[in-house]
């Protein structure tokens, strides 16, 4: 294989493993605010699964740009958190509006959740770590889509586990929040069952 | 030193790069163009279109009453609109009953205007506006209550039903650190359109009864806002029941001048409730009232008068008079203002002497 090919069949790898062993919400808990307040109904939980999706792969591959290319020429890379906070803040700030200009239909299904994810840390972090983790351009962007796509399906799982939570008899103590963690739980216990798939 | 200014500036620099895009993107992408907004099928508004209708309205100096300032939080600002809004937003269906969704109403902090747009709103939001004016007035009633008088000077004059109230804005002073607004009953006669008149009660540590008793003087200037609210006499020909206590009295001075200016015939009796003799007021013009109106009676009720004094008016609280005066409420309009405690107990009685719940109309100060 040459160069391209095996960057870009790593880069399916990187996904992957984002989307299932490495899930970001259910191995490091990030986005966790989210998760158990907006899981309620299935259709608003794939609104936002697609907000972060979206703002995740075009995030991480800005940052990725602004890391290669603004902060290791002029050694300030120890200043990543803030900028990738300025960058991301001001990516989806500027998505909302050209979304809510130019496709109402669209700015109401997407446009509305993203500034509840500006500040979600589940963006920051996947930053972080495509950071620590040395990946390269290609592989940036399959970690960024693999991890959205991740959250997103943690958070729709939850949603339709949810929407049948309501007719089952839940003790007192344990609706809402307390049950959405334990069910977390289970749910991270089985993606870990993934690990080593990709050995 | 140096590397430490660079760093600065560096990340300071690309900090202002991002933000003029998102200017610069706001200024060309947020321009929808002029829009046209039509109030009430009467009234066009040409602007520039990309801003929620709330704050294209206050623009406008429409005020539509809004408590969380256009966050979307309270669901307050709500507003018809006809054409032109889109599809409701999943941020207002939670302010929003179905019945309202039908009807086609909307939060209008939410709304955003892209295209021209068909609103309905009360027609006494254009009423609402923001008066600058100078207290000429204080007339002390009783221990604790005063009147003050403001006259108007821009706008010169304002248009009020009686039984309406005023915002007046207490500004910073020694006390208090922050503005704040304070509603008051009108006490003035509506055909004085330059002057107000409020009627208020020191409350202790009230950030804004303080700083009118204390500080505020004649001849000091005052902003006001408004008029507010939907207190007022219905129009019908019913016989009426006031009970108010304290400076609840303001908006019958006004309601009774409104009667008088009008030779209205309807049968009034007021009753007027205080803990002592010191509590009562504005015995001269209540009587003046009386030889003006026909059908009209002002009833002061004290709970426990001083000892010693000659009190020959009713003893007790205003509910038990008024429970001794009626065997039967049921044809008639109950009117309440004061206290929240004062307005349930009232309209419990009324409730119990077969008034029904829609006929009784309250101003409560909370």
């Amino acid at each position: 294989m040459n160069g391209l090919g095996s960057e870009v069949w790593l880069a399916m790898v990187t996904c992957f493993a984002a989307i299932f062993t490495q899930n970001i919400l259910l191995t490091t808990f990030l986005g966790m605010c989210p998760f158990t307040s907006v899981s309620r109904e299935v259709k608003t939980a794939a609104g936002l699964g697609a907000a972060v999706v979206f703002v995740l792969t075009f995030t991480t591959t800005l940052n990725w740009l602004a890391y290669k290319y603004v902060l290791i020429p002029l050694e300030l890379e120890f200043f990543r958190f803030i900028l990738f906070i300025i960058i991301i803040a001001a990516f989806v700030q500027f998505v909302e509006m050209v979304i809510d200009r130019y496709s109402p239909k669209l700015y109401q299904n997407l446009g509305i959740f993203l500034p509840l994810i500006t500040v979600n840390c589940a963006i920051l972090g996947a930053s972080l770590f495509m950071v620590i983790r040395e990946y390269s351009f290609i592989q940036t962007i399959g970690y960024g889509f693999g991890a959205g796509l991740g959250w997103m399906l943690a958070i729709l799982a939850m949603a339709g586990i949810r929407t049948r939570l309501n007719e089952s008899r839940v003790p007192e103590g344990l609706r809402g929040p307390g049950i959405t963690l334990i069910i977390a739980g289970l749910m991270a216990l089985a993606f870990i069952g993934f690990t080593g798939v990709l050995g | 030193m140096i590397d430490f200014l660079i760093t600065v500036s560096i990340i300071s620099s690309i900090g202002a790069v991002l933000a003029l895009i998102l200017v610069l993107c706001e200024r060309y992408v947020v321009n929808y163009g002029p829009c046209r907004v039509t109030i009430n099928d009467d009234r066009e508004l040409d602007i520039q279109g990309g801003s929620p209708l709330l704050t294209v309205l206050r623009d406008e100096k429409i005020f539509i009453p809004s408590a969380c300032g256009g966050r979307g939080t309270c669901g307050v600002c709500k507003c018809t609109v006809k054409t032109g809004g889109g599809a409701v937003l999943p941020t207002e269906t939670p302010f929003l009953t179905k019945e309202e969704i039908a009807d086609s109403v909307r939060l209008s902090c939410q709304v955003k205007v892209r295209n021209d747009i068909d609103i309905q709103i009360p027609e006494e939001l254009f009423n609402i506006q923001e008066f600058k004016s100078t207290c000429t007035e204080i007339e002390e009633l009783t221990y604790d209550m005063r009147r003050f008088r403001f006259e108007l000077v821009d706008p010169p004059a304002i248009k009020f039903v009686a039984g309406q109230f005023m915002q007046l804005l207490c500004p910073k002073y020694k006390g208090s650190g922050e503005e704040v607004y304070r509603a008051y009953s009108i006490a003035s006669d509506p055909t004085q359109r330059n002057l107000i008149d409020l009627i208020i009660r020191l409350v202790p540590n009230g950030i804004c009864t303080t700083w009118c008793f204390d500080i505020l003087k004649e001849g000091d200037p005052v902003m006001l806002n408004g008029p507010y609210g939907d207190f007022r006499m219905s129009e019908t020909d019913a016989p009426m029941v006031f009970v108010a206590g304290g400076s609840g009295m303001a908006p019958f001075v006004s309601i009774l001048s409104e009667m008088r200016n009008t030779a209205s015939k309807r049968s009034v009796k007021y009753f007027f409730g205080g803990n002592t003799l010191k509590d009562l007021c504005m015995a001269n013009e209540m009587k003046a009232f009386e030889e003006q109106l026909e059908n009209f009676e002002f009833i002061p009720v004290v709970a426990s008068p001083e000892e010693g004094s000659e009190w020959a008016g009713q003893v007790g609280l205003v509910t038990e008079a008024v429970q001794q005066t009626y065997s039967d409420l049921s044809k008639h309009e109950g009117y309440l203002c004061g206290s929240p405690g004062m307005i349930d107990a009232a309209a419990a009685v009324f409730i119990g002497l077969g008034m029904p719940e829609d006929k009784i109309y309250y101003d409560k100060f909370s």
